[in-house]
């Protein structure tokens, strides 16, 4: 939902860069899951089959999706879950708000869910006088504070506990100022089953869903998902049209995959699976299950053989939690639903390339994002492939707004660049030029000021290497 | 929607057909097996770790067990499915001073305040549990109903230990779950948890706070 916005990812990423005190909760809550997550996978042999299983399966499962996607509907619909589709996250939205309406539902309890982020569907929500509470304790916390996830696993990780403390105590009714973590949890766990008791409506996420059962998959340790769709009378999926797979043991590896990547737990503390409403005889759980699938570009991405590979992502925040940029400038920073490595791939193909090429530059390449992917995303690559599709308008290319990040003044540098490597002579007198002229250029100099603000200017060598090496009697230089 | 629907699927189909990936080879979990009596050491293990509690019972006499633990605990309240030979057996065996016997056998519109704000326990079966990292398999139906292993701050589980499997996929192969589900299924590993605050594990956050876990020895 940040199309329409500016977004200025220099400005941003400057800003938090300034901010001591959110780089030191990302650096340490980084070093933490980065600890967890090697705790977890100590044996390279058994992490190196279980990725390659884990992304076998994405890509297989992506290789059969629109077979899948028909059988997941067709058996949901025989389990009495009711399927809808969306092309646009506008289109979800106002689905979402219809199942609603109908029913007479003012509130409206949220486990986790991104794709709901990706909607903007508490703004809508709210527009239109209903209430959405998130009820995960990461979300329950930045909507409080009206912000919006910093990390696609922990929300709220830009915020150390001092600074919960003093929202807590200045949002909840009748809450005591502490800084003990079991206090906060409590004050939280007062509000929220209060509000589940109440709710008229519950709303989550999907992790997997199953195309043979008709089963939507949600990985917890809360307890929060579970009340958001067994206790209120209607329960409303939203998911990314790629989640789906063809069996449950499918699942088995992605599942220890996920959760061992993202927290560095060997399980969660629930893995739920609903496959239908409150069945005959059943005395609780809701009376009608929805399933939204929505497609949000995500189509297009699949059309890509080489870009289809962003789809395999299951969401686990690796990436991000190992990535020296994300570490440095925290979620906020990148302007976008999904930040981090999967952000800087997934947010331009689905957002546009032209409005977000400059994720496409929030990396150093380092590729410390594809050594912990457990579904082995080329991420790197793909944010190679992106800035070139930022640059040119490449035939056969689906990526939005493709080709229109091109700048003239750019375009003609790398000409000129390209010429004069081709020319020996002309790159000869430049090389010479460079070497003599470096000193006289002030430290102070336009575009030489963004390196020399906090670093000294470096020192050319008189001589370049072609020139020592020509002395040297070195033949064909 | 269905025009959206023909629309996405339209664009899918429209993909140049994949290069055949690679069929997903499951030797790396298939391999993973340990000896009935080392399946219950690892189980306890995984789920001690993130503080499940566990109670050791004989097959006769775990109801009473479970009933000298909820004196125990002072708890006042447990709620429990009738209809169960388990649930049967834990009537039949409760003492009849003790704590109330409640048994979950309403529509949950008619005592959802009761149950979110008085009963202090909820007892079910399981299915089984998962050894290589901890885990209880439940399936709650019109026996034992969603709630009762979620909304009461202390639930109680019974775990046979001879239903202990090696791993999540060996179980859902066994139990046939690759071709049917009930409306829910799950695995629960220890009471409800959340690092959300500086990463700093708390326990109780909106499930249960506690889960104890009755082992009945085979």
């Amino acid at each position: 939902m940040h199309g329409d916005l500016e977004v200025d990812f220099l400005a941003s990423s400057t800003r938090a860069l300034a901010n001591p005190q959110l780089r030191t909760n990302f650096r340490r809550a980084m070093d933490g899951l980065m600890a967890k997550r090697a705790n977890l996978f100590k044996d390279p042999a058994e992490w190196a089959e279980l990725r390659a299983l884990g992304a076998a399966v994405r890509a297989q499962s992506l290789a059969r999706l629109p077979e899948l996607l028909d059988r997941l509907e067709a058996n949901c619909t025989r389990n009495g879950i009711q399927v809808h589709w969306a092309e646009t996250t506008d289109q979800a939205n106002h689905l979402v708000l219809k199942l609603l309406q109908d029913r007479g539902a003012r509130t409206l309890v949220k486990g986790k869910s991104m794709v709901s982020e990706e909607m903007g569907l508490n703004a809508f929500l709210a527009d239109h006088g209903i209430e959405a509470l998130e009820s995960d304790l990461g979300e329950y916390i930045i909507q409080l504070d009206d912000e919006t996830p910093s990390h696609i696993i922990m929300p709220a990780i830009h915020k150390n506990k001092d600074q919960i403390a003093r929202l807590f105590s200045e949002k909840i009714k009748h809450a005591q100022y502490t800084e003990e973590v079991d206090e906060l949890t409590a004050m939280a766990r007062a509000v929220l089953r209060q509000k589940f008791l109440e709710a008229d409506a519950g709303l989550s996420g999907v992790n997997f869903a199953v195309a043979d059962t008709g089963t939507l998959c949600l990985v917890e340790n809360e307890g929060n998902g579970r009340m958001s769709t067994h206790v209120p009378p209607v329960h409303i999926a939203v998911m990314g049209l790629e989640k789906v797979v063809a069996t449950l043991e499918d699942v088995a590896p992605l599942y220890s995959l996920l959760t061992r990547s993202a927290t560095g737990q060997a399980i969660t503390t629930y893995f739920n699976l609903i496959s239908g409403p409150r069945g005959p005889g059943e005395l609780d759980g809701p009376r009608e299950v929805h399933l939204v699938i929505l497609d949000h570009n995500r189509s297009n991405i699949y059309q890509d053989a080489e870009l289809q590979a962003t789809l395999r992502c299951i969401r686990c925040g690796a990436c991000m939690n190992h990535c020296p940029v994300y570490t440095r400038i925290g979620g906020h920073a990148y302007e976008a639903v999904y930040p981090g490595p999967i952000g800087a791939i997934l947010t331009p193909q689905m957002e546009g390339v032209g409005v977000r090429h400059d994720l496409t530059h929030a990396s150093s390449l380092c590729s410390a994002c594809v050594e912990v992917c457990p579904v082995q995303i080329p991420i790197a690559r793909l944010l190679v492939r992106l800035r070139r599709e930022a640059t040119h308008a490449l035939p056969e290319s689906l990526v939005e707004g493709r080709g229109s990040g091109r700048s003239a003044l750019e375009s003609l540098l790398w000409s000129a660049w390209a010429w004069a490597m081709g020319h020996p002579s002309v790159y000869r007198l430049s090389a010479w030029c460079a070497t003599r002229g470096w000193g006289l250029l002030p430290a102070g100099a336009p575009v030489l000021r963004a390196w020399t603000r906090t670093r000294t200017k470096p020192k050319a060598a008189r001589r370049g290497l072609q020139e020592l090496a020509r002395a040297k009697g070195v033949p064909h230089v | 929607m269905s025009e959206a629907r023909a629309a996405i699927l339209g664009r899918l189909r429209r993909a140049a057909p994949m290069a055949d990936a690679p069929a997903p080879d499951f030797t790396t979990l298939q391999v993973r097996r340990w000896e009935p009596a080392e399946r219950l050491v690892k189980l306890r293990q995984g789920m001690a770790l993130v503080k499940a509690e566990f109670l050791e019972a004989g097959p006769e006499d775990w109801p009473r067990v479970v009933a000298d633990f909820v004196v125990r605990e002072g708890l006042t309240s447990l709620l429990y499915g009738p209809d169960t030979a388990e649930g049967r057996a834990l009537a039949a065996a409760w003492p009849a001073a003790g704590p109330r016997l409640v048994p979950y056998d309403r529509p949950v519109e008619a005592f959802k305040t009761e149950l979110f704000q008085d009963l202090q326990a909820g007892f079910t079966t399981t299915l089984g549990g998962i050894a290589e990292t901890g885990g209880l398999l439940l399936t709650p139906g019109p026996a034992e109903p969603r709630l009762l292993s979620l909304v009461p701050p202390v639930h109680i589980a019974l775990l046979r230990a001879d239903r202990i499997f090696d791993t999540l996929w060996q179980a859902i192969r066994s139990l046939g779950w690759n071709q049917r589900l009930p409306p829910n299924a799950l695995v629960i590993s220890g009471p409800s948890k959340t690092a959300d605050i500086e990463q700093t594990l708390a326990y109780g956050v909106h499930g249960p706070k506690r889960l104890i876990v009755c082992v009945v020895a085979s």
